[in-house]
Formats: C-alpha cells, structure tokens, sequence
C-alpha cells in the first residue's frame, strides 16, 4: 500500500513550489511536473517532493480519513511510524512529517 | 467517517464473488502482482489467506530497491568512497549490501559522506554548497521518479553546476512485464504460471494506462491497473476472474481515480527529453533486458556520473545462499531461503529484497513470522 497521502495546497510560489499541508505538516514541493493548473484549496499527490497528480477533492478527502483512522489506530502502538516508513520507501517527505509529529 | 476500502463487510461480499465466479476456473489462478506496494499490501492484509486456494500471487519484481543488481551497488559504493564526493541517493538503497557485505551506510559509519534525501532536487543545494566537491546523485526507480531526475539534470544544466552529475539506475515496467512473459526459462521451468497482472497504481499516474494494452492482447492476459487497499487489490482481482471466465484479456483499471488512459503526459515529455533507452540493463534475478532501462541523453551528458568517473569493478559477488533472484523471478518464496529470518532480518539483510519494505522477503518477514524456520 503505497500510501499515497493526499496533500492540500497552501500556498504558490513564484519559483514553481507550493507549500502543501500533509495531515497537519507544512513542506515545500516541486509543481514542475504538473500540466494542469493548481490552485490553494487543491488536493494533490506527491512523490518524492514533487506534486505528480491533481485529485478529485471527494476522492482525497475519502483517503485522508482512512489514513487518520490508521493513525489513530496505531499511534499508541508505534508501530506507526516503523509502518508508515515502510509503506513509504520513496516517500522521506512522510519521515519528516513523522519527526515533526514525534517531536510535538 | 467512511471506511470504504476497508469496510469488512464490503470485504466478505467481495470474496464471496470471487469465489462465485472462479468456481469453472482451474484454480488456483495464478495473478501476478507486479509492484511491491501491492505485495505489501496482500500480505499486511491477509488477502492471500482470504482467498486460498482460489488465488495464488506471484510476487513480481517491483521493487526498484531489490532489482538493482550487485554490480550497481557496487558502482555506488566505489564512487562514495572516492575522495571528495558526496553520494546522495533516496532511503532504502543506502542499506543494501554490495559485493563486500558493506551498505552505503557503513560506509558512512567509515568516514564517507553519503546522504540520504527526500527530493533529488536537495542535491542542488547540496552542490552549491560544497563547490570544492562532486556531488553525485544515485538515481533509482521505476517511472514514478524518473521525471523528477529529469527536472534535476534540466536545472543543473540551466544553472551551469560543475559539480553535479547523476547516475542513472531508472528502469522500465512494461519491459520489465514483457521480458517475464517472454522469458523461456520462466514457462519452461513450469514453476511460474501467470495467468493475469495486477498492474502497478502509481507508475501508471504516470505512464498511464496505455502501455498496457500490447501485453494484454499479444500475450493473452488480463492487466488491471490497481488502488493499494484491500478492497481495491479484491475488486482487481473480481475484475480479473471475470475476464478470465469471458475469456477476455483486457486492460482494466481499477484505480480510475487516480490514473488515466494517458497518463501524466509533461511528465512523460521531460523524461523523453533528457533521457534515452539504453540497449540493455542488468535486473537483479531477472538478468539482462533490453530496453528496460535509461541513460542520459548526449545532450545532458556532462550530468552523467558514469562518464564523468571512470569506474571498473571486480565481477560483482552475491551472497551464495540468498535466493533473492529467484525470489524476484517468483519461482521461489522467500520462506525457501534458509537464511530467511534467521540471518537475513530486515536489521540485518543479505539479500536486496529483504532491505526495501516492498521487498517480498520483508513483507513475509513482516507479516509471516510465524512461517519462519524454526
Ligand atoms: S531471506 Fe534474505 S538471504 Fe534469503 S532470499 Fe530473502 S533477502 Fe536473500
């Protein structure tokens, strides 16, 4: 299951980034592989630091709240983060978001 | 909240219909999931024990982290250890074993400087920061992060670095698919039948759903392109009893909310842009494949680390007792290994596909445990 964390658009930047918010945290990612427009409000697909699908809002809201249960499920296991790691081979974004949420 | 993709009763029906519509079927059919993610999943899931007897996965080799042969983590190993570099590559790459039995990370524990990133355009900033050094950027995988390196190798060149290069390791899917079902010793030995392919989710975003349709119709087998939950890899596998049972073989895609027909098409152009097939590219357990793999195009190639260091190295040598390749190749389960779980851990791999969690041998290891030798 590559978690495919779906993320929102903050903010865009002049220099073809955007600040995006996966699940609370805030980082910085590359647009150049996008086509379409993408607007703040945007959901979005990431992969190694660059935005590479748009998704229907309906569609990633239904992800997200899988993917809080997950934590939710699992936060007072640990075995979380061991997982999200793991399902996330490519995905450091998501260890950092994890350092973040270990160091709250 | 809405636990759709896992909702148990959803589950149930689903394996209920299966069940149904494969009972004219010669059983166990054998479905052939190419990606690691789906491996990961099927076995984090039970969804091999759900449906047994009725399906048999065939682990693929998806795993961009297990098919990089020895010979490449050699490579990565000799160029961190020069003088003066910095070797940056993604996570999981840095543990694997080479010839030596030593990982980028003890290499690092040595004294070398090996980094590990998270976007390959990090190593931008890395060169300008160190301009007195060659910083060399190890790029695997299959087509969901070429593109980006594509982006890398573009930015260097528009900003003129001197001392940034890149290696590339990135692979091809459907060549990958086309050389499994063409390959005699894979139908000769008889061990291995595929009778369909649950394609991967994620590189096909990217390359979308296309590619697909040649093996579909010249090989005669069901291809569908699936999401990573249970009740995603269940409703592909429905979606692939029912063209078996119509005797069809299309291609179908169950991940519709994400992937298209086309793909992700500036994607594909910056790829076509920087990169070119290269003749052939050693797999690990798969052998040589032609065509299965890119190089750096002659416009870019000042960016290419392979041109820029001259490395020759030694016949590459694998552990003698790790049947990862055959692991790869699906003609054996990582629970044939006689080093599974006991020396081979995931905290102590010696083999590729027990170090990248989409690795089949640490996915048993994960979720199988209990299988492991006593
Ligand atoms: S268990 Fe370890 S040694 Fe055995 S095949 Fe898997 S990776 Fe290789």
């Amino acid at each position: 299951m590559c978690l495919a964390i779906p993320s929102k658009v903050v903010e865009l930047h002049e220099d073809g980034t955007a600040t995006v918010d996966t699940m609370g945290v805030k980082r910085k990612v590359s647009l150049e592989l996008m086509q379409e427009e993408v607007s703040p409000g945007d959901y979005v697909l990431i992969h190694v630091g660059f935005v590479i699908q748009k998704l229907d809002e309906e569609e990633a809201l239904k992800s997200l709240e899988l993917f809080e249960e997950l934590v939710q499920e699992m936060e007072e296991e640990e075995e979380f983060y061991e997982n999200l790691g793991q399902f996330n081979r490519f995905e450091e974004g998501v260890s950092g978001l994890l350092e973040d949420k270990e160091s709250r | 909240m809405r636990k759709e993709f896992r909702d148990s009763s959803k589950i149930r029906s689903l394996v209920k219909a299966i069940e149904r519509e494969a009972k004219d079927l010669s059983t166990p059919i054998h479905i052939m999931e190419f990606c690691g993610g789906h491996t990961h999943s099927i076995m984090k899931f039970g969804i091999d024990q759900l449906l047994e007897g009725i399906v048999r996965f065939v682990h693929g080799p998806g795993c961009p982290v297990c098919v990089m042969p020895m010979s490449r983590i050699d490579l990565a190993l000799e160029i961190a250890s020069k003088e003066d570099t910095i070797l940056c590559s993604y996570g999981d790459l840095l543990r694997v074993p080479g010839s030596k039995r030593k990982s980028l990370l003890n290499l690092r524990a040595d004294g070398a400087d090996v980094r590990m990133v998270y976007s390959c355009l990090d190593t931008i900033k890395i060169a300008r920061e160190t301009p007195d050094r060659e910083v060399v950027f190890f790029a695997i995988g299959f087509e969901t992060t070429t593109p980006q390196t594509a982006v890398l190798i573009k930015k260097a060149k528009e900003l003129g670095l001197k001392n940034l290069s890149v290696v590339c390791n990135h692979v091809i899917t459907p060549a990958a698919i086309q050389h499994i079902l063409n390959a005699p010793e894979i139908r000769e030995i008889g061990k291995v039948r595929i009778d369909a392919f649950i394609g991967p989710g994620h590189v096909s975003v990217i390359i979308g759903t296309k590619p697909y349709h040649y093996f579909a119709e010249e090989f005669q087998k069901p291809v569908v392109i699936s999401g990573f939950e249970p009740v995603d890899v269940l409703q592909s596998v429905l979606m692939i009893v029912r063209q078996l049972k119509d005797r069809r073989a299309v291609v179908e895609n169950q991940y519709g909310r994400f992937v298209s027909y086309e793909g992700n098409l500036k994607a594909q152009k910056l790829v076509a842009q920087v990169f070119e097939l290269r003749k052939s590219f050693e797999w690990r357990g798969l052998g040589e494949i032609p065509y299965s793999a890119l190089k750096i195009n002659s416009r870019y190639e000042d960016y290419d680390a392979e041109k820029r260091f001259e490395v020759s190295l030694p016949q590459p040598k694998e552990h003698p007792a790790c049947i990862c390749g055959k692991v790869i190749r699906g003609v054996a389960l990582p629970t044939d290994c006689k080093l599974f779980g006991t020396v081979c851990t995931p905290s102590n791999p010696l083999g590729s596909c027990m170090v990248s969690s989409e690795g089949a041998c640490a996915a048993y290891f994960k979720y199988k445990k209990d299988l492991v030798h006593a």
